[in-house]
């Protein structure tokens, strides 16, 4: 049976909030359609929206965090990876400052995502230097 | 609008049993509206059947017949959308053999929506609604009446609005190349906006479009900066009519002119310099 199909999703790319559609083919992302009768989009997008679906199956895409060790970027767990982050951001902190740090959010994640990122930032680190990937 | 819903569910109900899909549109979470491809396996969806907004269906159909050449398909499609199917068999995109035309025939308001000349289907059997006449197109007679300096002025200033998406490109039904002159750095320019020479991208699609454009508006519609781009093709569409007697979509036998070998003595006919 051909299965085609258009999921209605909203374009990971940054705050403006156009709609598009992943259109599957058997079950497989195979492109982007932009949703006509929206109300924020009203059928367009932007270059990076048309190829929201390139990044999703892409060979190159990170699934494990990796951890530089003697120069070379290694697979790690996730436990070593956020042990290593948080060490890391500790000592800074302690022999710098919080305002040394800076946290970068991004528009790929959910508002109670960035929500937690900046309440982290100012509650835990001290910092009001929250700034965010579509401003980079 | 009901009453042509109510006569397209009957003609897709009729077909369906018969074929892998019909492919129609459906509507989605909030209306949002889709091509979805039919199936009797699941014979209730044709209850989400939708018809407007229209949806560049030519090139969801492309997508689902190059992973399955031998489906037995039908698709429902307004005149613009069958002319898209006929462009895209001539020029070896897709067969006709499993193909079954289900023609929508677009009411009076879809058809001022697009300024369209021939809101109606001519090759499909199956026809739902009543075909009307097609309705002026007040934009592209403004552009036309224009002088020369005036034109010029007229399209560098909506070029220039041009944020570079490749929307016009992406969708439409007749941009299939596998290698396409607009990702050529000779071309446009990458990585700067706006760009350089905003012309360049929408003068050499232009070009690319000369007696292919079957004036379906999806480019203008995506078209994030509205430049009514439909306007250009159709100005050449009328030169392509002129000199080589060409309309796309209309005659199933003519060749299209970039397929054709002119004979010698042929360029004078068509007015070609040479």
């Amino acid at each position: 049976m051909i299965k085609y199909e258009n999921v209605l999703t909203t374009c990971p790319y940054c705050g403006t909030g156009c709609a598009l559609h992943l259109q599957v083919l058997d079950n497989t992302l195979v492109g982007v359609l932009p949703a006509k009768n929206h109300i924020i989009s009203n059928g367009g997008l932007c270059i990076k929206g048309w190829n929201a679906h390139a990044f999703v199956n892409h060979p190159d895409r990170l699934n494990k965090p990796l951890i530089r060790k003697n120069g070379k970027l290694k697979e790690a767990t996730w436990d070593e990876a956020l042990k290593l982050v948080a060490d890391k951001l500790g000592a800074i902190k302690t022999e710098s400052g919080p305002d040394s740090v800076a946290f970068l959010s991004s528009a790929k994640c959910t508002n109670e995502e960035n929500y937690l990122m900046q309440k982290f930032a100012r509650a835990v680190i001290g910092t009001n230097n929250v700034d965010h990937c579509a401003r980079l | 609008m009901s009453d042509r819903l109510t006569s397209l569910h009957e003609a897709i109900e009729k077909v369906l049993p018969d074929l892998d899909g019909v492919l129609a549109l459906k509507s989605g979470p909030g209306g949002i509206v889709s091509p979805y491809l039919f199936s009797k396996e699941h014979p209730e969806e044709l209850a989400k059947l939708a018809i407007w907004p229209k949806e560049p269906v030519p090139d969801t159909l492309k997508i689902i017949l190059r992973a399955h050449p031998d489906a037995k398909l039908a698709i429902v499609c307004r005149g613009c959308e069958e002319r898209g199917i006929v462009e895209m068999f001539k020029h070896a995109q897709l067969g006709l053999d499993n193909l079954t035309l289900i023609g929508l025939q677009c009411e009076k308001d879809e058809a001022e929506f697009c300024r369209c000349a021939k809101p109606f289907t001519v090759h499909a059997k199956t026809i739902v609604g009543q075909p009307i006449e097609g309705v002026a197109d007040p934009l592209t007679e403004q552009v036309s009446a224009l002088s020369q300096p005036e034109k010029l002025a007229f399209w560098k200033q909506e070029f220039e609005h041009c944020i570079k998406c490749y929307g016009c490109r992406n969708i439409c039904p007749q941009c299939f190349c596998n290698i396409c002159a607009l990702e050529d750095e000779k071309w446009v320019e990458t990585g700067r906006l706006p760009m350089a020479k905003p012309s360049m991208y929408h003068l050499v699609r232009a070009m690319h479009m000369t007696a292919k454009c079957v004036a379906c508006r999806e480019c203008e519609e995506t078209c994030p900066a509205d430049i009514p781009m439909a306007v250009h093709f159709r100005l050449i569409a009328r030169d392509v009519k002129e000199m080589f007697n060409y309309e796309t979509g209309a005659d199933m036998e003519q060749k299209p002119p970039q397929l054709l070998v002119l004979e010698e003595g042929e360029y004078d006919r068509t007015g070609l310099p040479h």
